[in-house]
Formats: structure tokens, C-alpha cells, sequence
């Protein structure tokens, strides 16, 4: 008997709408979202991957370990605040910061355009070089390949990290649960306008700079203080605070109420969404970390995040509820309540 | 922040809807014209928060919903040309036309970009002098003054490779088809504060003297609309009919005349077809003979493609306010902002999508 063949007997995305990749399906929204659950899903699906979490958690013998992957393909590749290199091993960092591990290794790999400035591409590796060193985390592996003049887009990374767990950490979307607070640990938005603003065609002056960081050791604050209290880590990064919420609350099965007042804003931040028409929720963060946490503990976990710099303007944004499980509700400024969907489609193409 | 803040403060909107709940007797039908004040009613959860007797009808004015879908075929048409460079407003690259939409062409190696201004068209045709650069010209009063800004640079900077595909609607047409329409419900306007800013407010005095109704130019922040809201009902209330100007900080009665100016130099009225709606007499602007040289639908041959709409789509009725977006079969199931299967859904103007991606609570 010959193995099960899923894809071909139909592909399981219908043909008649999308019969070509588009950009929105790398978005991180619902497009991004349907991929991954309708193709990917469909062929690798496990019990570990089914998670989706930032990155796997896997039982090893004598403990448990967080491996994640990240591609970066960042649009210009230099950007205020980082460029492409430093937002490839922030990133990984993160996503194995977000599984309650302790970041210990990274590997690299680059798909390189040829005609490529080498004066560029050593701006990119060693600005990767001194992230890795500055949060202690070796690159100890990599690969490299080079394709032809137009197949490619000047520079393209792939990082990958393995981290440990301590005992007593249990990090995971399925562990929301009603009453927990959620803390978004600085102002939301920064990265995605920053990217935008250096943008070909969309160019506007702005003191803006990415907020690109390694989060780990703030994440290692929160977890030092409040150890199994904090149930669920995520850097809200593609498609933003909305759609990291939407994942987690349908992992979850639980609902969210957000307070539109409380989320941490900077005016430059919301003088661009204002006159771009973007929502500020749906828009990319590179340092920043949402930390659910239990009631009891609150307190306690944003004392831990403010007292990080990279965690001064830390705020509770909301909390989740036993109501609409699945659905993020938002109390407007004005006292109104609004559903906060999942992004459909892309507001920003290509800003990680 | 200034300018904003002022204009979303919870204990304003409280006091506001305390005074519409303290002045109506009955039940009134108020319609917002413009996409922009529909999407702020429900972002903020306005239409949950109003006494039950108001029913806010959302009205034609997002531009992308009423764009023809002949004119998104012959924009797709174009698009797909190897020698153009199609320029867009970014809502209108996922407008479905009969088959496909620009996001398709240019997954399918059209060049297709999203700009912020025609006047960045224009830059693009300079810089690229062996491209066709042509620029998807939709909207209301409010986009017609740039859009007629960039054909004239254009001209006097003598290219020969810009073109505009317009669309361009007017709002006074339309509002005078809603009220003289059998079936209408509308009792009192909002009116779009964004198209008064460029037009003035005159236009529509005798359209209130006519139909007996009171039309207020709003805003668009929250208590903007409140505002506006409760003028028009205590218009309502005392029997009055009549102009107001709710939006004074940015609205005077005779408008901005530059951009008049600018707009009659370009473009000429014509009967325009509205999308979900028909054909409204003198609706639209149309570019001037002596300027037919801008005119994609000519350079481009496609004056012969045309179009009709999936039967299953009720935009005509939510765009008339005969029905709410939630009143339709599709709505939510076979009709989402990932397949769309009008306009009102695409645009984060249009009134299924502003219910798809904020009202659901209710």
C-alpha cells in the first residue's frame, strides 16, 4: 500500500479564488492563517506543530526545549532602528523567547542576489554578528546560496533557534483562561510605520525608529517573578496585536475584552495610522511581548516588565473573558464596544 | 493628541447621547452619506450606543463600492498590458471585478502599485518614459481636485505616457435619487464634512427646500457625528428643514474655490452609472474633450468591455439603505473581506465591511 498522497487529489485552498500565491498570504492575517492550516497543516500536521505556537516545544531527555525558524525578507533591507540582520536574530530570539525557554544557539542562512554590494552585505552580517554577541546566543551554524540577478531581492535571511525551558514554566495559547490580564510591554505599532516611512513611493519624515530588540531577557524578569503564573508569551509581530489575539483566543477557546484607551500609543505612531488609515492593532511590533497572565499575579508581572527598559511603557490592555470565545472585543474611547477581527488581506506588504 | 483626542472623549459622547435620548419623541431614519463617517460609527460602536428609535442607514458615499464593475474589468484590462504601470488608491486593488482583481494581475506579473497621490502617477511616468503609466481615478468631490491637478501637470509637462481612468461621482445627485426614490426611508442627512470642504454647502439648499429635509455637514469623529446627529434630529423633532453646518472648523458655505476651479478646468458633468444603483443623470465628472488625450478608456481601447453583477449581491439595497449588511444571505458566509462578493465588503469604507470587521458584537 503506497502512502497517503493529500495534495493531490485537490488542493484543499480553492482554486477559483487564489490560483497564485498573493502577497496577503504572507500577511500574517487570515490569508496567512488559512495557508498555513488548510496546506500546511494538511501535510505536516503533529501534535506539536498543531499548537502554532511562536516555536515547538519538545520533551528531550532530562528537560524540555523550544526550537523556532524565522525568514526574513524586510523591505529596504536598512532601516531606522535595525536592518535586515539584527531583525533576523531579534526575531528568532524572540519566538524562542515566547516559548518560556532560554535562548541558548542560532543558525543562519542567507539567499543572496548576485550583484549585491559585499559593502552591504558585511553591514547586514555583522550588525547579526553583534546582536547575537550582545544577547550571548552564538550563531553556530549556517548556509549560503547565491541565485541569479533578478530571482531574488538583494538579501533574504533565515534564522532558527534552539533555547532551553527551565522547570516550572509552562508556556503555551492553550493556557489563557478567563481572568487572565493581558500586558503588552511598551507602545504597539512602532516597527510597521518606522518600515513605512523609508518606503519607496510612501516616504514621510519621522524621528520614528524601529523597535527591533532581543526580548528574552524581559521575558526572563517576568518569568523569574511570576514562574507558572504567566500562561501565555507572544511578540505580536505580522499582523500585529489583533491577530496575535485572534490566534490565541481561538487556541484557547477563550474571548478577550481590550481597552482601546489603555493600549500604549506614541502621537507620531498614531498621527501616521491616522493619516494612512491604518489601524495601529494591526500594524507590526519587533520588541514588543504580550504576556497573559493570572489575575492573582498581575501586579507583580507589569512591576517585572516596567522594570525593564525595554518594558517602561508596559501597560494592561485588557483581559480575557468566558464570553464570545474566539472573538476579541474592544471598548472604544468613546464607550462603544468593537469587534477587533483577524487582519483579512495585508496592510503592510513585506515588513519583516 | 490635539485635534483628535477632543474629539473622542467618552464623557462628551455620554453627554451627547443623553440629549439625542432626551430629544426624540419617534422614530427617525438618518442616513451618513460618506463611507469615512459609517466606518466611524461602527469602529466606535456608535449605532450600539443610540436610543432604539434612530436608525442610521449608511449611505452611497464610499467610492470604491459604486465604481462600476465594467470600469474594474476595463481597469483589470489595462492593468494586465505589459507596457503599463497601473497606479492605484490602495482600496481599490481588491475590488473584484466579474473574474479577478488587481491583486490577481499583478500576482500574475502586472505591475500594479498602490500610491497615495496621483501626483505620485505622474512621478512614475517621468521616470519611466517607455511605460504606460495609468492612474485608477475613483472617488467623490474630495479626490477630484488632486486627480484634476495631476492631468494637468502631466499636460503641462508634456507627457505622452499618463492617463486617468475615471470614475469620479458626485454626492448631490445621488442624495436627490435617494429622496426621490418610491421606496426611500431616509427622513434626514448627514452630509459628507470631507466633499463640503472642496464643494461648500450651497448645493444642497435647494435639495433640502425640495424634499422638505434637514441636512447637516458632519464630521468624522466621534462626537463629530454625534453632533451632527443630534442637529438633525432636533431639526427633526421641530418639524424644520434646512442646511447646518456641524463641521465649521473645516467647512464654510461656499467651499474651497481653488479646487473648484480646478475641478471645472478638468473635468466635465455627465450621467455617471453607480454601482448597486444605476444610472443617476449628471452624477459624475468625465475629463474634457480638450484633455481626452488623459483618457485611459481611449488610449487604451476598452470601451467595449462590459459587465454584469453576481445576482447573489444585494450592494444596491445596503447601498440605498433599503437593507443593513447582516439582512443579506451572503453575508458573513459566502461574502467576507477575503471573497468579497461586492464592493461593500472590500473597501474599509463600505458598509458590509465596516459590519464584517467591527459589528458582529451585536
Amino acid at each position: 500500500m503506497s502512502e497517503p498522497d493529500f495534495l493531490a487529489a485537490s488542493c484543499p485552498i480553492p482554486l477559483d479564488e487564489y490560483p497564485t500565491v498573493q502577497l496577503a498570504h504572507g500577511g500574517g492575517g487570515r490569508f496567512s492563517h488559512r495557508l498555513i492550516s488548510d496546506m500546511f497543516l494538511t501535510a505536516f500536521g503533529n501534535p506539536v506543530l498543531d499548537l502554532l505556537h511562536d516555536g515547538a516545544v519538545l520533551e528531550v531527555e532530562g528537560g524540555r526545549i523550544a526550537f523556532s525558524t524565522d525568514s526574513f525578507v524586510v523591505k529596504p533591507m536598512f532601516f531606522p532602528g535595525g536592518n535586515i540582520g539584527s531583525l533576523a536574530v531579534h526575531g528568532t530570539l524572540n519566538d524562542v523567547a515566547m516559548c518560556g525557554a532560554h535562548p541558548l544557539v542560532l543558525s543562519a542562512g542567507f539567499i543572496l542576489e548576485e550583484g549585491l554590494p559585499m559593502e552591504d552585505l558585511w553591514a547586514v552580517v555583522e550588525s547579526m554578528g553583534r546582536a547575537a554577541e550582545a544577547a550571548g546566543v552564538p550563531i553556530v551554524t549556517g548556509d549560503t546560496k547565491v541565485v541569479d540577478r533578478g530571482s531574488g531581492d538583494g538579501i533574504y535571511v533565515n534564522t532558527s533557534g534552539i533555547g532551553v525551558i527551565p522547570e516550572g514554566i509552562d508556556i503555551s495559547p492553550v493556557r489563557a483562561r478567563p481572568g487572565d490580564k493581558i500586558i503588552v510591554s511598551g507602545q504597539v505599532a512602532v516597527h510597521g510605520i518606522a518600515i513605512m516611512s523609508v518606503r519607496e513611493g510612501l516616504e514621510f519624515e519621522t524621528a520614528l525608529e524601529s523597535d527591533t530588540a532581543d526580548l528574552s531577557p524581559l521575558v526572563a524578569r517576568v518569568l523569574d517573578s511570576c514562574g507558572d503564573g504567566v500562561h501565555v508569551l507572544r511578540d505580536p509581530t505580522r499582523g500585529g496585536v489583533a491577530s496575535a489575539l485572534n490566534e490565541i483566543a481561538t487556541s484557547a477557546g477563550v474571548g478577550v475584552l481590550l481597552d482601546e484607551r489603555a493600549v500604549p500609543l506614541g502621537d507620531e505612531v498614531r498621527g501616521a495610522c491616522e493619516i494612512l488609515g491604518f489601524d495601529p492593532l494591526y500594524v507590526a511590533n519587533e520588541g514588543k511581548v504580550l504576556v497573559f497572565v493570572a489575575p492573582q499575579c498581575a501586579d507583580e508581572a507589569l512591576r517585572a516588565v516596567r522594570s525593564h527598559p525595554l518594558g517602561e511603557d508596559a501597560a494592561v490592555i485588557g483581559e480575557v473573558v468566558d464570553e464570545h470565545p474566539g472573538r476579541i472585543d474592544m471598548r472604544s474611547r468613546v464607550g462603544g464596544i468593537r469587534v477587533v477581527d483577524m487582519l483579512s488581506g495585508e496592510q503592510l506588504p513585506r515588513i519583516c | 493628541m490635539k485635534y483628535i483626542d477632543e474629539y473622542r472623549d467618552e464623557a462628551e459622547a455620554k453627554r451627547y447621547l443623553s440629549a439625542i435620548a432626551a430629544t426624540v419623541t419617534k422614530s427617525w431614519n438618518l442616513m451618513e452619506i460618506c463611507g469615512g463617517q459609517t466606518h466611524t460609527v461602527v469602529k466606535a460602536g456608535i449605532h450600539e450606543m443610540l436610543p432604539d428609535q434612530v436608525t442610521l442607514v449608511h449611505g452611497p458615499g464610499c467610492p470604491v463600492c459604486v465604481t462600476p464593475l465594467e470600469l474594474i474589468d476595463k481597469a483589470l484590462a489595462i492593468a494586465a498590458r505589459p507596457e503599463v504601470v497601473f497606479a492605484s488608491f490602495g482600496d481599490m486593488i481588491r475590488v473584484p471585478g466579474s473574474k479577478q482583481d488587481l491583486l490577481t494581475v499583478k500576482a500574475a506579473g502586472g505591475d500594479v502599485r498602490v500610491v497615495y497621490s496621483p501626483l505620485d502617477a505622474v512621478k512614475i511616468a517621468v521616470a519611466n518614459p517607455g511605460r504606460q503609466v495609468v492612474f485608477f481615478a475613483v472617488g467623490f468631490e474630495t479626490t477630484a481636485p488632486a486627480n484634476a491637478m495631476a492631468v494637468l501637470w502631466a499636460r503641462d509637462l508634456g507627457l505622452d505616457n499618463f492617463s486617468i481612468l475615471s470614475s469620479h461621482v458626485l454626492v448631490p445627485p445621488a442624495m436627490e435619487a435617494i429622496l426621490g426614490s418610491p421606496d426611500n426611508l431616509v427622513q434626514g442627512f448627514l452630509a459628507a464634512g470631507h466633499v463640503c470642504a472642496v464643494m461648500g454647502y450651497w448645493e444642497y439648499e435647494p435639495i433640502a427646500a425640495k424634499y422638505k429635509v434637514p441636512i447637516v455637514v458632519t464630521g468624522f469623529e466621534p462626537l463629530d457625528l454625534l453632533q451632527g446627529m443630534m442637529m438633525t434630529l432636533a431639526a427633526l423633532e421641530q418639524g424644520r428643514h434646512g442646511v447646518e453646518n456641524q463641521y465649521s472648523r473645516a467647512v464654510t458655505r461656499d467651499g474651497n474655490k481653488g479646487a473648484q476651479e480646478m475641478i471645472s478646468r478638468v473635468f466635465q458633468v455627465q450621467d455617471r452609472a453607480w454601482r448597486g444603483i444605476g444610472e443617476i443623470p449628471q452624477s459624475g465628472l468625465g475629463l474634457r474633450d480638450e484633455f481626452e488625450a488623459f483618457d485611459a478608456e481611449r488610449r487604451f481601447d476598452v470601451e467595449g468591455i462590459s459587465a454584469e453583477e453576481s445576482p447573489e449581491c444585494i450592494a444596491g439595497e445596503i447601498l440605498r439603505g433599503l437593507k443593513k449588511p447582516h439582512e443579506c444571505s451572503a453575508f458573513g458566509t459566502r461574502c467576507t473581506p477575503d471573497r468579497p462578493l461586492g464592493a461593500p465588503m472590500v473597501s474599509s469604507e463600505g458598509a458590509c465591511a465596516a459590519y464584517y470587521q467591527y459589528g458582529r458584537a451585536g
